[in-house]
């Protein structure tokens, strides 16, 4: 009987222990970006690697959400005869929802695991021991110009996937299945609301200080060996997708 | 040459995301950067049932402005008091009458507004006197059965 209070006692504490870090590791990276952003060079590197580099891949998913959400939208508002509001069907839920969330959930996959697995394998190769040795912030180097680029290149991310996905329900709507293009952007026009852009863009915000964050913690403390950086990577990307899709639920009755 | 590449492609890169950015705030979400050509008339409607902010103003069912707040008229006499955004190019005469209309069955309210012959035109704050409310469908069809349509 003890015996299970005790294992429960110390899950408790381990998962107090690794929420406090984990907060700790967020303020920490947060606070140098004010104090001392380091060099932009740095910077540019990191939205080069976060934002410029996932564009094709964001281009690619937002064509198809777009496309894919003109030929469900047309089929269901067929069914009460309003094919004419398709435009603020495709835009509302690309803007308000699809588009911030498919776009972190992306950069996720593409660029969150490669930063875990990048500053891991700096973790087991002794990389970070020695920046310490030599009494140099790794925080400096290696978290806060990725969480500063992830802060800058989600939301302009986040816009490209819109736009691109609403010409891509413009494609399929207008070109393929005859919706009057006039209609289309007139009713979407209509509306679409600054609050509904500027949600999307605080959501895209938010998700893109989740995604440095938590990769950029996992890699951090990563395990021993090949096995730890695999473990940390896995983790990273499962962790960062489940708080992602959870923040959002919150994120949008607040917003609401 | 190695720096500069980065240097460019992160340029196009953020310039490629604010283009897409600024048409969505701007074309989409209406915000104006530069207010200076409207300006703002009133008027007073019995009931605005259904009509909301942002709703669209026409003349002979041509776009010349916005709703832009509804609020419970402060004079206290329990009308409703209607603030609408109007184009500066467009000239309001002091006898045009605001109408609550409905696009479609159940399509969304807008104000549609009927020019008058007077010469004198109405100024930036000013209040459109001649106003008719929505029209209340199941008002209308209760009165109908009732048996009471004049």
């Amino acid at each position: 009987m003890l015996f299970i209070a005790e294992k429960l006692g110390s899950l408790t504490l381990s998962l107090l222990r690794e929420m406090g870090r984990m907060v700790n590791f967020l303020f920490y990276a947060l606070f140098l970006i004010v104090r001392s952003p380091g060099k932009p060079v740095h910077i540019l590197k990191q939205i080069r690697f976060i934002g410029a580099k996932s564009f094709f891949v964001i281009f690619l998913t937002a064509s198809f959400t777009g496309m894919v959400l003109g030929l469900q939208g047309y089929y269901t508002l067929a069914k009460f005869g309003s094919e004419g509001l398709l435009g603020s069907v495709v835009a509302l839920s690309l803007i308000r929802e699809l588009g911030p969330v498919l776009s972190a959930l992306m950069v996720t996959g593409r660029a969150g695991s490669a930063i875990s697995a990048e500053i891991g394998i700096m973790r087991i190769t002794e990389q970070i021991d020695a920046l310490e040795t030599m009494a140099l912030e790794p925080y400096k180097y290696l978290v806060s110009p990725k969480v500063l680029a992830a802060i800058i290149s989600l939301p302009l991310l986040c816009s490209i996937f819109d736009v691109v996905g609403i010409y891509g329900g413009y494609l399929v709507g207008v070109k393929l299945l005859g919706v009057n293009p006039g209609a289309y952007f007139h009713e979407m026009e209509k509306s679409v609301e600054w609050k509904d852009v500027y949600s999307g863009i605080v959501k895209s915000v938010s998700f893109g200080i989740i995604i440095a964050w938590v990769c950029c913690y996992k890699g951090y403390f990563a395990g021993h060996g090949a096995e730890g950086v695999s473990r940390a990577t896995t983790a990273a990307v499962v962790m960062t997708s489940v708080m992602v899709l959870i923040w959002d639920y919150f994120l949008t009755s607040v917003l609401l | 040459m190695k720096k500069a590449g980065l240097e460019t492609i992160v340029g196009i890169f953020v310039l490629i995301g604010i283009l897409c950015l600024t048409y969505l705030s701007i074309k989409l979400g209406k915000m104006e950067l530069f207010g200076g050509d409207y300006y703002t008339v009133t008027a007073d409607f019995d009931s605005v049932s259904g009509l909301k902010s942002g709703a669209s103003v026409e003349i002979a069912g041509v776009e010349v402005g916005r709703v832009e707040r509804i609020i419970l008229d402060p004079k206290g006499n329990d009308q409703a008091k209607v603030y609408m955004r109007i184009r500066s190019g467009v000239k309001l005469s002091n006898d045009v009458i605001a109408a609550v209309h409905t696009s479609g069955i159940i399509g969304d309210k807008f104000i549609q507004l009927n020019p008058g012959g007077s010469d004198k035109i109405i100024a930036n704050g000013g209040q459109i006197r001649d106003t008719e409310s929505s029209v209340d469908l199941e008002e209308l069809v209760s009165k109908y059965i009732h048996g009471k349509v004049d």
